[in-house]
């Protein structure tokens, strides 16, 4: 009788895959490191740029001689930005793979659902997503690298206060970093004399933002901030121009991709941003602290992939760098002391700036680690005060 | 009772695998195989409505999500303790106290009772939704499924308080007779048991439905609606029914998967998932229970342990065409696992 | 509101409008010759745009919109020869999963050709910043060059159908395959002609659309759902109507975002789709008698 015959066929077959991939895992002297980001799907302009720069990394220390003279294993997983799929591979990577640290997610909404997770499987997490919640509460194994919100509000009330702006609209996505930016645009803006007269959240897929942003014409808005991470960035940009509003427009330190201003086209000049330092590198002064490191990533990821470097990317050059640090710190690979010294780094020059981490501060960053961007002549430059 | 082997075979493999995965120290693949029991249930449920009242349906991602976010929005209210309604209820066993990852204590919906809550909203909306739905047919039916489905995504991104694009997180365990439904690595194994004892106990259910008069009825119907009318079958009733009860099925996957990944999210009810399900039933051949089971195990498994990478979505849509140009019949049938309903 | 305020809701409304009309069409075309519905028609558009934007870099933009046409009018001919043809009598099932399939494939397979970058063509007269003014109302120009592209492909089709003999053929195909069989007209080839043709336009409108919207590889199934929102609401097979119903819908659309959180914008199409094929499925504008189904 076939039937009988047909679920033993399966039940070897299962066995044979299982052992097969517990030999495949079976440890060499290496340095496991793991990855989940959205290489591919809606988050993929995060995901893609942080990939290649893991990549590129962990062939530059192991050409020169690897981490404490080991091998380092970098396990990328492709979550394409959703929680669900986030979870199962940090299962994998904890339980199975028993990485040192996860790189990533890419999002704030993938790195929201896998803390648990993380700090149940004492695993370090250094997730490149921003949203604040992810290290506030702190939990013990949960850092992150690219800056908060909340400096990057302050940066853009600062801008609109010293110009009188005081009634804006407000459009953000409906991400967990759309929302965040908003939830901070609203929280800051009552002690910093800004009325926000509209604020309006769009599908991070939305194609056309006429709509909504004749709402924030017919209210006459001073000026309008943008929060999303989304090419959506720039279809703002360009609606508000089409629709002949002439008002400033802000955007999030998610705007730190010259795509968005490639796309945006004539659109967005003018546009003006708080960013990390990694877009304007040649223009710091020699002695800056970040000025080799920045030029330095800059031209080798440039010559390697042909493509501008982001600051998406600069956040996983961040948690990377990072960790190896703390490892060579600590002098060995074991979870706990290696999770010590991240919390012992001060002074340590990064993409996004120079990080302080401490038991209560696992972001490490501060108002200092951001400057204000604008686009002149289709590039990022500094804006002059 | 020769329909109930594959019954009894199905839950020796399951055994099986568990006892072999443990004496290979690879224990790690419960995870995914566990979350394949939650898919493998939607499918289920699928099978039954595609393969037997010969509704297709495109939406049944939204059934799960709407049984998924019911028990993770109730149970992760939190409730002021202190006011003496809560203090009833708590009494009662429908409010219950859990831990965040701060310690700190939290009210909320008990575990039970926000399954039966998301079992009775799925049945609820696939009342409302199948009353209309099931005059259909063809492409207006597809659409139609589609179109749910589509909504219920629509409305979780652009609610605030199901998350907006972000979902729900921080859902506590689902506590079994002092089991507990949970990804961690303590309760691997349980939630393995309990999550294919689930599977088995909807495939008890699907071999007695198919075997019992309703369906009988059903049968008559995909075989030929109008000849089941003349022959007074209330076609309309059973086809009704199968559209809740695959709901159903659907909506008690999102609940316990919701509760073992601690949490869900919107992609849960995107399109692309109710094409993979359809995909799945398509695979094990329409009305092919046990075709199913395995097809759902498998494709789900490989899935969620990324071996495909980025051509994951593309893979399913191979397989799909594959199998609707070349083996209709689905491809287990042809590989002879199983034979029909039994 | 004032004036100004609904001119501009106005035109955004017809705008989006008219490439669901588009869209809607396409699904017509093939629909009518073929009875089947084809889920890869956002696809095309997409498809258009993509190809457009690569040969944009060596050709003048006239060209490379047209190479793009073609080349996507290739494609709908290779979907038809490739996977429908010769299906012999296949169900209803069969023919909605396998063009499923097919949509996911062409969004995938972009994905791999051409990764997730979000691009975009040169505006086809006037910069990102340019707006016209029409009676208050800001508008940028590529509108209008989606407006009249989608005007010159009605009027072009209600030629071809009108005056060609292949356009006649197809129509009496719609009309009964069969008896067209039977009158010598070879139904295969006119087949993969609809494909051809619904491919085509969809790449023009995707071309037109691309400078406004960006094109990024996954935009194809949410632009489909609507065109067919569009062309049920307008009675399945009624071009025609689809125009008109396509306004109507996006009208709706841009209007509800006045009342409305943004973001349940999507999901009023979705509840017009619903309600429409629960409550008369034959259309706003079709005849009672409803499903003029081929099959099941």
């Amino acid at each position: 009788m076939s039937r009988p015959l047909g679920w033993f066929r399966v039940l070897v077959v299962s066995l044979v895959l299982a052992a097969a991939a517990f030999l495949a895992g079976a440890q060499q002297n290496t340095v496991k490191i793991g990855a989940i980001l959205a290489v591919t799907g809606p988050a993929s302009n995060l995901g893609a740029p942080e990939a290649k720069t893991l990549q590129m990394l962990v062939d530059q220390v192991n050409g020169a001689g690897g981490l404490l003279g080991r091998k380092v294993q970098l396990v990328l997983k492709d979550s394409g930005a959703s929680p669900e799929k986030a979870i199962s591979f940090a299962r994998q990577l904890i339980e199975e793979e028993e990485v040192l640290a996860i790189l990533g997610p890419s999002t704030s909404g993938e790195s929201l659902k896998i803390k648990d997770v993380c700090q149940e499987g004492q695993t370090i997490l250094l997730s490149c997503a921003a949203a604040e919640a992810i290290v506030n509460p702190v939990m013990k194994w949960v850092f992150k690298t690219p800056q908060n919100d909340a400096f990057a509000t302050l940066w853009i009330y600062r801008y609109l206060k010293e110009r009188g702006l005081t009634r804006i609209g407000v459009v953000a996505s409906n991400t967990g970093f759309g929302n965040g930016g908003k939830a901070q645009l609203e929280k800051y803006a009552p002690e910093n004399g800004i009325q926000i007269l509209i604020a309006e959240v769009y599908d991070k897929e939305a194609t056309d933002l006429t709509s909504v942003l004749t709402k924030l014409k017919a209210r006459e808005v001073q000026a309008v901030v943008n929060w999303s991470i989304e090419p959506a960035q720039s279809l703002v940009a360009k609606n508000l121009r089409q629709l002949g509003m002439q008002v400033p427009l802000l955007q999030s330190h998610g705007f730190g991709n010259i795509r968005y201003v490639e796309a945006a086209g004539q659109a967005a000049e003018g546009i003006v941003f708080p960013c990390g330092r990694l877009l304007v590198a040649d223009v710091l002064p020699d002695g800056h602290p970040q000025k080799a490191l920045l030029l330095d990533y800059k031209k080798k990821y440039e010559a390697q992939f042909g493509e501008e470097v982001s600051t998406f990317g600069g956040h996983a050059y961040d948690a990377f760098t990072i960790l190896a640090e703390a490892v060579r710190r600590a002098g060995s690979t074991d979870p706990a002391r290696v999770r010590d010294a991240i919390e012992g780094l001060k002074g340590f020059a990064g993409t996004a700036g120079i990080f302080n981490f401490s038991p209560a501060d696992h972001n490490g960053l501060d108002m200092g680690s951001f400057e204000m961007l604008t686009v002149k002549g289709g590039k990022f430059v500094l804006l002059k005060p | 009772m020769r329909r109930y082997l594959p019954l009894a075979a199905v839950a020796l493999v399951v055994v099986g695998l568990q006892l072999a995965l443990q004496a290979a120290g690879a224990m790690y693949y419960l995870t995914q195989l566990t979350m394949a029991a939650g898919y493998c249930l939607v499918s289920i449920g699928l099978c039954l409505l595609m393969g037997y009242a010969g509704q297709l349906s495109l939406g049944q991602a939204g059934f799960f999500a709407i049984g998924g976010y019911a028990s993770a929005v109730l149970t992760t209210l939190k409730l002021d303790a202190a006011a003496p309604a809560a203090r009833l209820l708590a009494r009662l066993g429908i409010l219950a106290e859990r831990r965040d990852a701060f310690e700190n204590l939290l009210l909320g919906v008990s575990p039970w009772a926000a399954l039966l809550a998301a079992v009775l909203a799925t049945g609820l909306v696939a009342l409302l939704i199948g009353l209309p739905v099931i005059r259909l047919k063809g492409h207006y039916l597809a659409m139609a499924t589609l179109g749910f489905g589509l909504i219920v995504f629509r409305v979780l991104l652009g609610t605030r308080f199901l998350g907006e694009a972000d979902g729900i997180g921080g859902v506590p365990a689902l506590p079994l007779f002092g089991l507990e439904v949970t990804g961690g690595k303590a309760h691997r194994v349980e939630s393995y048991y309990v999550a294919w004892g689930l599977v088995l106990a909807a495939l008890l259910l699907a071999v007695n439905l198919i075997h019992s008069r309703v369906g009988r009825a059903l049968r008559s119907i995909h075989g030929g609606e109008e000849a089941a009318g003349a022959l007074g079958v209330d076609t309309a009733r059973y086809k009704l029914a199968t559209f809740i009860a695959g709901a159903v099925l659907a909506g008690v996957a999102g609940a316990f998967l919701t509760h073992y990944n601690g949490g869900i999210g919107p992609s849960e009810a995107s399109s692309m998932k109710s094409v993979r399900y359809v995909a799945i039933v398509a695979v094990g051949g329409m009305d092919n229970l046990w075709g199913t089971l395995l097809a759902g195990a498998a494709l789900s498994f490989i899935s969620l342990r990324g071996y495909l990478g980025s051509y994951d979505d593309a893979f399913f849509a191979v397989i799909l065409i594959a199998v609707m140009l070349f083996f209709p019949d689905g491809l287990l049938r042809r590989a002879r696992i199983g034979r029909g309903g039994g | 509101m004032p004036l100004e305020q609904l001119l501009q809701y106005f035109f955004a409304g017809i705008t989006e409008g008219a490439i669901y009309a588009i869209i809607a069409i396409g699904f017509n075309i093939i629909y009518n010759t073929t009875g089947i519905i084809n889920f890869a028609q956002g696809e095309f558009l997409v498809l258009g745009g993509m190809i457009a934007t690569s040969l944009a870099v060596v050709l003048p933009l006239p060209l490379a919109v047209a190479g793009a046409v073609a080349a996507t009018m290739v494609v709908g001919a290779l979907v038809d020869l490739v996977f429908i043809r010769w299906l012999a009598s296949p169900s209803v099932l069969r023919l909605v999963v396998i063009t499923i399939g097919v949509s996911i494939l062409l969004r995938e397979g972009m994905l791999h050709a051409w990764d997730e970058k979000v691009r975009a063509l040169r505006n086809f007269t006037g910069t990102e910043i340019s707006s016209v003014r029409i009676l208050g109302a800001h508008i940028a120009p590529q509108a209008l060059w989606v407006l009249g592209i989608a005007g010159l492909i009605v009027a072009a089709l209600a030629l071809f159908f009108r005056y060609t003999l292949a356009g006649r053929a197809m129509r009496a195909c719609a009309a009964n395959r069969t008896a067209a069989r039977l009158c010598g007209i070879k139904t295969r080839r006119l087949v993969t002609l609809s494909f051809c043709l619904s491919a085509g336009i969809g790449a023009l409108a995707g071309c037109a659309l691309s400078p406004l919207t960006q094109t990024q590889y996954d935009m194809g199934a949410p632009l489909a759902i609507k065109g067919f929102t569009v062309a049920i609401l307008g009675g399945l097979g009624n071009s025609t109507a689809a125009v008109a119903a396509g306004l109507i819908l996006g009208l709706l659309e841009t209007f509800s975002v006045s009342l409305l959180p943004l973001a349940y914008k999507d999901a009023v199409s979705l509840a017009v789709l619903l309600a429409i094929l629960f409550l008369r499925p034959g259309g706003l504008f079709g005849r009672r008698e409803v499903q003029r189904l081929k099959e099941f």
